[in-house]
């Protein structure tokens, strides 16, 4: 259990130094960009469970992060369920969600997962823009996020909703740092390296692959419902497909067989956003120079990068 | 434990790739299965291991059918399978690859309570490990390994299963004779300790009447002839159709 402690401690000292910060230093662009960063963070290291994980590359994943911001910003619209319970409840339902999409899904090979994860998305994107008194269509579910003080946590408080999604991150992370280490983080890796084997080895492939498929839907979904208090609502944009995206960009820059690559992808990327969008309208080309410069230049995520680099001679790859 | 195929049938297409073959191979017994290129050789151990339907004929492991039942039932029934082309897993180290077959045999495949690997796992990886002389070689990333190293973990994989019935797919494919030999060796060395049931398929003629003490010769599908290394060697159909005027001498 060494890794186990070693990650609580590692765990421990970001919750310290993130809850610490605003006491050394008040900076809302800081406390604002690391609420953004949550909820990005949470959404692609998610998926990376999928894809680095497990080999399974899903197109369509903004499906249950777009789904946790509209189920908790209506939830807690049109119930007078506290915050915790409709955080749970909003995790729940992803959870049930993605059951039935994975059911569907994860039998297929591939660039059919990929595409049939996608047009699962697409639907519900074309579900929450024509079903307009429910979700408000395509101007976003107006009205905001009504207040409920519990414990003395008010969200609609900046200094609050950033102990709150700092909390969360770490929390978030930590958990499915230990999927990752756990015999059925690894029985998700002998299923991308060899599904052929794994089978011959009594793993009956499709549980493993279902349940690691509702794992990473319940994480996107909190990563949605981290956007959805930031935003005060929830926009269709949120699953469309250029969201799912940008979550394997972060996936992409940040290094997709280091487990904190999707972190620091997505720190890397909305860095890029609000330094270019500040400069230049031509932000999009921006991100697609530097996109391009990491896949042609490093081959590689940051820090599979850093990973390689100290004489440890080529990481497999797979 | 005793493995036995009646009547098993196998078409592609029109074409029978195993047709109406019965075998018999007894407990603790060490067989080869020999054939020309397209025999069925490779069609019959996908067939006895689930990864392919028969469309007739039963298989049963010690009188009990698991004709159509899942490779991962076939498997916990205790039967493992090495694989002409190796299959492993790339990107993990040789320990990782073994207690990682260790955990899945233990079924603690789904296990969220700890980290990786669980207790024991990684004692029982390096006795597996040692018992195919890829103790060295333990903290090597797989894929780095030699063509022989990878054949034998494909091997090790199966062996910790705890397999009672291991079938081998050309154990020998693309080796040097030096490499061979050493292969071999090992194969013989573990059947003997495991007191397994043995069953390999082998392209070289001197490996198989060396060591097998049975051999089955299948050729488009059919069984040509069953028996012992000396019996075939004289089978008049046999070399017919397939040793030919290279028929070692006896």
């Amino acid at each position: 259990m060494n890794g186990f402690w070693r990650d609580s401690g590692v765990a421990l000292a970001a919750l310290v130094l993130l809850l610490g910060a605003p006491l050394a230093f008040s900076s809302p662009a800081f406390e604002d960009f690391i609420i953004r960063l949550s909820a990005l963070a949470l959404f692609a290291t998610s998926l990376n469970l999928l894809v680095g994980g497990s080999g399974m590359i899903s197109f369509g994943h903004g499906l249950f992060y777009g789904f946790g911001a509209y189920a908790f910003a209506l939830l807690m619209q049109r119930t007078t369920l506290s915050l915790a319970s409709a955080v749970l409840l909003t995790l729940f339902l992803a959870a049930l969600v993605a059951l039935l999409v994975g059911a569907v899904c994860i039998r297929l090979k591939t660039i059919y997962f990929a595409f049939v994860t996608l047009a699962i998305q697409m639907l519900f994107y074309s579900v929450i823009i024509s079903w307009v008194s429910l979700t408000g269509g395509d101007q976003g579910l107006q009205g905001g996020i009504p207040r409920r003080v519990i414990a003395g946590i008010d969200i609609n408080q900046q200094g609050h909703l950033y102990q709150f999604c700092a909390v969360l991150l770490v929390a978030g992370l930590f958990a499915m740092r230990h999927i990752t280490a756990s015999p059925f983080g690894m029985t998700l890796r002998m299923i991308r390296d060899n599904e052929a084997r794994a089978a011959f080895l009594g793993i009956p492939l499709w549980r493993p692959k279902l349940a690691i498929f509702v794992l990473a839907g319940v994480f996107a979904a909190l990563g949605g419902i981290l956007a959805s208090l930031f935003v005060s609502g929830a926009y269709p944009e949120f699953a469309d497909w250029p969201f799912s995206g940008q979550a394997i960009f972060a996936v992409m820059l940040g290094g997709i067989d280091s487990f904190l690559g999707p972190l620091a992808g997505s720190a890397i990327l909305l860095a890029l956003n609000d330094i270019f969008t500040r400069l230049t309208e031509y932000h999009g080309l921006v991100q697609g120079v530097v996109i391009l410069l990491f896949a042609l230049g490093l081959r590689r995520g940051v820090l599979d990068f850093l990973r390689v680099l100290p004489g440890r001679g080529e990481v497999a790859s797979r | 434990m005793n493995l036995e195929v009646r009547h098993l049938t196998k078409r592609f297409g029109g074409v029978a790739a195993i047709d109406d073959v019965t075998l018999d191979f007894p407990s603790g017994s060490l067989s080869a299965v020999i054939g020309p290129n397209g025999a069925g050789k490779s069609t019959f151990f996908n067939l006895i291991s689930g990864a392919l339907l028969p469309d007739g004929g039963q298989i049963l492991v010690d009188g009990e059918e698991i004709t159509g039942r899942s490779q991962a039932a076939i498997v916990r029934r205790g039967l493992g399978r090495a694989f002409q082309v190796a299959q492993f897993f790339p990107t993990l180290t040789v320990r990782e690859n073994l207690m990682a077959a260790v955990a899945a045999h233990r079924g603690q495949w789904g296990d969220l309570a700890r980290r990786f690997p669980p207790p024991g796992a990684r004692t029982r990886a390096d006795e597996i490990a040692a018992m195919l002389g890829l103790t060295e070689s333990v903290d090597r990333v797989a894929a780095t390994l030699s063509h022989g190293d990878q054949k034998l973990l494909d091997i090790a994989l199966a062996l910790a299963l705890e397999p009672k019935i291991l079938l081998l797919d050309e154990p020998t494919a693309g080796m040097g004779p030096e490499e061979r030999a050493r292969m071999i060796d090992r194969v013989q060395h573990v059947w003997a300790e495991q007191k397994l049931t043995l069953v390999f398929i082998e392209h070289d003629m001197e490996i198989v009447f060396r060591i097998a003490e049975r051999v089955a010769v299948l050729c488009y599908g059919r069984l040509l002839a069953a028996g012992t290394p000396a019996a075939i060697r004289a089978d008049p159909a046999v070399i017919a159709a397939y040793l030919g005027t290279e028929a070692p001498k006896p």
